[in-house]
């Protein structure tokens, strides 16, 4: 037990710790880099509650996908931050009072106990005996058995965006060739001569 | 305090002594898989290879770790310092904490973890921070286009590698890697009739998958077809140009080490692990691990292999291959295979 409580103050020092240095670091490569010790840190906690999936998706989807599209964007960035600083004043009423609101639901769902007893004892879906199934397979019937509108709807949101994301951006300009592998590998003919107007192609 | 040394210290030290065991072993495995590739590169190019340190250059890897560890290190002035020297480390570190769940026969793992495939598949995607991390902080121009082409390269195809594992997945049932092998004892072959054999193991029921998880490895790791990451003809040595001595030795000790995790990852899922060839008699005398070795040997002859006669992808190529021809395949067989476990009432 003893190990146990100082592993948790291990990981969870850690986490604040390099999430405060995630918004305080001046660079902003480094402040990716702790937020990356941060998930890790984070999956770390989920191990010790023994959800295990949790923990490894959090590495996989997180660290492994999500942080290194962060870091491909922020290294190319070039960010003045002097210029950038000069801002912060200007921000700080609208920051200051998100930061309040999150902060005060947050305290609201954690002291959920203190006003209304029965809820914690009354989660929507009771937990299942870790004895009979494992905590992959419990998600998976919540997820996917349970839930799977919501889960479908959540998917159907994602593509939407994506097609959107495709539309907005996709331009075939007329100029440009185009590579056909299709065509290519489709050729019979393997060695041809063509005799070549300078400036056109063929 | 009661029960502390029985509950924690002598696990503890068991663990420790094993993690050491497997690490030495793995070490000198991969000072030899090292000289193996250089060998037979060299004999496909009709070369003869190092051949000059010990007998048919035996202790070339050694010979050259020697070299680089007594190297002097050298830090470019405009390098980010800590990083710099953070990314080999990283590279090391991850490419080797991904065999403390690889069971190299039965009961022969450190951690048996019930998520051991998501552990292997989340250790593998994050090989690419040592790429990226050395690449931006040697603050110069090839290791930082390499590191973005690494970044856009794993990610890529990190996708149809899920893919594939999440069709073994359907086959086994479990997330646990000694249920995957301990699965393929039945399969293809002995629906037919036949004792068990090579006919079980999945690389047969899923040979496309088994075909991309192939090709999808050799770009997980950037081996040459899809070294772009370190293309010489058109980015120096890539991420690794501004390393010398020590760093640059255990970015190259992590690469092979991520190699030999693929090809241990593709023993296990495929190839039926520690299972004998032939569960007849003169076959199941020997040893699990020594068939476990000679399959991932045998994946590892292969990668060299492709990486001695196959040209080297242009990166649009690289990023057609993986979006447009295996995610699209993965992502198919997977409904495939669904529908037909369940129509055939194959699930587990």
């Amino acid at each position: 037990m003893i190990l146990h409580t100082i592993f948790f103050y291990l990981f969870s020092g850690i986490t604040i710790a390099s999430a405060l240095m995630v918004i305080s670091s001046r660079n902003p490569v480094h402040s990716v880099l702790f937020l990356i010790l941060a998930f890790f840190n984070a999956a770390g906690l989920f191990v010790m509650l023994g959800a295990e999936f949790l923990a490894m998706m959090l590495v996989v989807v997180y660290v492994g996908a999500v942080a290194v599209l962060f870091l491909f964007v922020v290294m190319m960035l070039d960010v003045d931050l002097t210029e950038l600083r000069q801002g912060f004043l200007q921000y700080l009423p609208v920051g200051g009072l998100i930061g309040v609101v999150l902060l005060a639901e947050l305290l609201i769902v954690l002291s959920g106990w203190a006003f209304a007893p029965d809820v914690v004892g009354n989660p929507v879906q009771p937990i299942p005996d870790m004895a009979q199934i494992s905590n992959t397979e419990a998600i998976g019937r919540l997820l996917y058995t349970h839930y799977i509108f919501f889960f479908q709807i959540a998917g159907f949101v994602l593509l939407v965006a994506m097609i959107g994301a495709i539309v907005l951006t996709l331009r075939h300009k007329p100029r440009v060739k185009r590579q056909n592998i299709a065509d290519q590998v489709a050729r019979t003919q393997k060695v041809e001569l063509h005799s070549v107007e300078p400036g056109k192609g063929i | 305090m009661n029960g502390f040394v029985e509950n924690y210290l002598i696990p503890g030290a068991i663990m420790v002594g094993q993690s050491l065991l497997v690490l030495v072993l793995l070490l000198v495995f991969i000072a030899y898989v090292l000289l193996a590739d250089r060998k037979i590169w060299a004999a496909v190019q009709m070369r003869r290879g190092p051949n000059v340190v010990g007998a048919f250059g035996l202790f070339q890897s050694f010979a050259d770790l020697l070299k680089f560890v007594l190297k002097e290190p050298v830090i470019p002035s405009g390098a980010n310092k800590g990083i710099f020297l953070l990314a080999p480390l990283v590279t090391v570190t991850l490419a080797l904490a991904g065999w403390a769940v690889i069971p190299f026969n039965f009961g022969w793992v450190i951690a048996n973890l019930n998520v051991g495939v998501l552990y292997l598949l989340a250790i593998s995607s994050l090989g690419v921070y040592g790429v990226i991390m050395g690449g931006w902080a040697s603050n110069s121009k090839y290791p930082f286009l390499s590191s973005l082409r690494a970044a856009a390269q794993m990610v890529s195809y990190e996708v149809s590698i899920g893919f594939v594992i999440v069709t073994v997945l359907l086959c086994v049932g479990s997330l646990n890697l000694t249920d995957i092998v301990m699965s393929q004892q039945t399969g293809l072959g002995t629906k037919l009739g036949l004792p068990g054999s090579f006919l079980d193991w999945y690389w047969l029921a899923l040979l496309p998958m088994f075909v991309i998880f192939f090709i999808s490895a050799l770009a997980e790791t950037n081996r040459p077809p899809f070294d772009l990451v370190e293309a010489e003809s058109e980015l120096v040595a890539g991420f690794m140009s501004e390393y010398g001595s020590t760093p640059y030795m255990m970015f190259m000790l992590g690469e092979y080490a991520s190699i030999c995790l693929m090809s241990a990852m593709t023993t296990i899922l495929f190839l039926g692990g520690w299972l004998p060839p032939v569960n007849v008699a003169p076959f199941t005398w020997v040893p699990g691990i020594v068939w476990f070795v000679l399959k991932g040997s045998l994946v590892f002859f292969m990668f060299s292999m492709v990486k001695a006669f196959v040209p080297r992808y242009r990166y649009d190529q690289l990023m057609r291959l993986g979006w447009k021809v295996f995610l699209p395949i993965s992502l198919g067989m997977v409904v495939v295979v669904a529908v037909v476990l369940q129509t055939m009432g194959w699930a587990p």
